[in-house]
């Protein structure tokens, strides 16, 4: 009974202590959900489109294009091979161009946004890979556009590798933008940092750790979950 | 109806360059069943997607319904191939779209109305006997089952012709029985002209009235086959239907 109790009151105290900096961790939060919530748009709005392209323009494919392929595929390829902090630091003119400065959050948005565009039209191009060739020879026979083919029948063939490509991107978008500290774009990540790790307050450190773990745990349940349910291939 | 005249197709570049069709001229009447049949490797898939021209063919014209479809391009070869049905030997549905949607997908590329749609997918899965399976999914039907939905979809912007592409070489006998009534009762009911493509001989004879053989890339001959049209009184035949798929249902 008396272990029960002081371990009760322990947790106590430690709430007691991590909650006085909840202003800071509830904007880091805000932070962290800034950056991830463009990079994730960006995924989609521009990472879906160049993903498709990259399939469409394998050989074989709808738009068979070898040179607009190495294009691509290369431009892919650097920007994934990238060390990350060089990255954001070799973009800093670019992202003045954009938003106008090259500090904080919303800057910190422009690199991310950049790798989310590469990671997840990889990814994109996988899971329409996937997609049997004799569905797009129907969808000819039944006299279907290009657009046509790829929004009634690639997309629908693929959507569940889509949502799991997109769910897995997003974890990783997450830890891309714990170093977004570096530009002062803020974000858990460089809470943990600063006052867990650099002011050896490792009770904060494990705290955000936590925070981190329950994001990428619930984002990852929910992502396998809604694939599942969109995927009707096997009874 | 569809006329092949002097079509060729070849495939590969170089030493591998192999000649699939070689200058193969073709008349099939309209309102017709017409088999092609020959050994894998004879070019009667290939010959069958010159008819739609899934397969643009190096030399020679296509012409089907009066139009020629090999001088069409983009938007008008489109709207040509919805006035032609396909089928073929592994369904190709759309599996993560249920026995309605996949056949809506075609009144859906013609842009359709959405009540009129309603009221077509019904009226074709009606037809083929699988208005109880409406709402499932491929992965949930039988081979038969799966078939008989690849032929509403066929069906259902109200084509002229049927190609066919080895439409049982994946069933069993019964249920390639069960397809081929439902083939035949099209061409009878709907008047619509079916080019079946297989190679076994039981399915070409019991069911077409002319017959072409392929060899290498050749059509060697075409014959006439009473056989089809003489086959099982109507009253048997209406029987052997419905008792067939009772059983197919069954399984």
């Amino acid at each position: 009974m008396d272990y029960v109790n002081s371990v009760i009151q322990y947790l106590n105290d430690y709430f007691a202590y991590v909650m006085q900096y909840q202003d800071e961790i509830w904007q880091a939060i805000g932070q962290t959900f800034v950056m991830v919530g463009i990079s994730i748009a960006a995924a989609i709005l521009l990472g879906l489109p160049v993903g498709t392209l990259l399939f469409l323009c394998r050989k074989g494919q709808l738009y068979a294009n070898r040179w607009l392929f190495t294009l691509l595929n290369s431009l892919v390829n650097v920007i994934r091979s990238f060390p990350f902090l060089l990255l954001v630091v070799s973009m800093i003119p670019l992202t003045r161009l954009i938003v106008g400065t090259s500090l904080g959050t919303l800057a910190a948005a422009v690199p991310l946004s950049v790798i989310a565009v590469a990671t997840y039209s990889r990814l994109v191009e996988q899971s329409l890979l996937e997609v049997p060739k004799e569905v797009l020879e129907a969808a000819s026979s039944m006299g279907a556009s290009k657009l046509q083919m790829i929004f009634k029948f690639l997309y629908v063939e693929a959507r569940s590798g889509l949502v799991l490509g997109l769910t897995t991107s997003t974890i990783s978008f997450i830890s891309y933008s714990t170093v977004m500290g570096i530009v002062g774009g803020g974000g858990v990540g460089d809470f943990a940092i600063r006052y867990g790790y650099q002011r050896f307050e490792t009770e904060i450190m494990v705290f955000t750790i936590i925070i981190m773990i329950i994001l990428v745990q619930s984002i990852q349940f929910s992502g396998s979950l809604a694939s599942r349910l969109l995927d009707k291939r096997r009874s | 109806m569809i006329s092949l005249q002097e079509v060729s197709k070849s495939f590969g570049n170089g030493s591998d360059r192999y000649q699939a069709i070689d200058a193969v001229s073709l008349d099939i009447a309209e309102g017709s069943i017409h088999g092609i049949i020959g050994a894998s490797g004879a070019g009667k898939s290939t010959l069958l997607r010159i008819m739609n021209v899934l397969e643009r063919p190096d030399s020679g014209r296509v012409v089907v319904n009066g139009q020629e479809l090999t001088s069409l391009g983009g938007r008008q070869l489109r709207e040509a191939r919805r006035s032609i049905g396909m089928i073929f030997q592994l369904f190709q549905l759309v599996s993560n779209r249920t026995a309605y949607g996949n056949v809506s997908i075609p009144l859906e590329l013609a842009k359709v109305p959405k009540a009129d749609r309603m009221k077509r997918v019904q009226e074709v899965l009606r037809f083929v006997g699988l208005e109880d399976k409406a709402k499932l999914y491929p992965a949930q039907l039988s081979g038969g089952q799966k078939q008989r939905v690849a032929i509403a979809r066929a069906l259902a912007n109200s084509p002229s012709v049927l190609l066919c592409d080895e439409p049982t070489s994946s069933l069993d006998p019964q249920t390639t029985a069960g397809i081929l009534d439902v083939l035949r009762h099209i061409n009878r009911t709907l008047g619509v002209t079916i080019v079946i493509v297989s190679h076994e001989m039981e399915v070409v004879n019991g069911i077409c009235d002319a017959v072409s053989v392929m060899e290498d890339g050749r059509l060697i001959r075409t014959y006439q086959n009473n056989a089809g049209r003489a086959e099982a009184p109507e009253q048997e035949r209406g029987q052997g239907y419905r008792s067939r798929r009772g059983s197919e249902e069954s399984d």
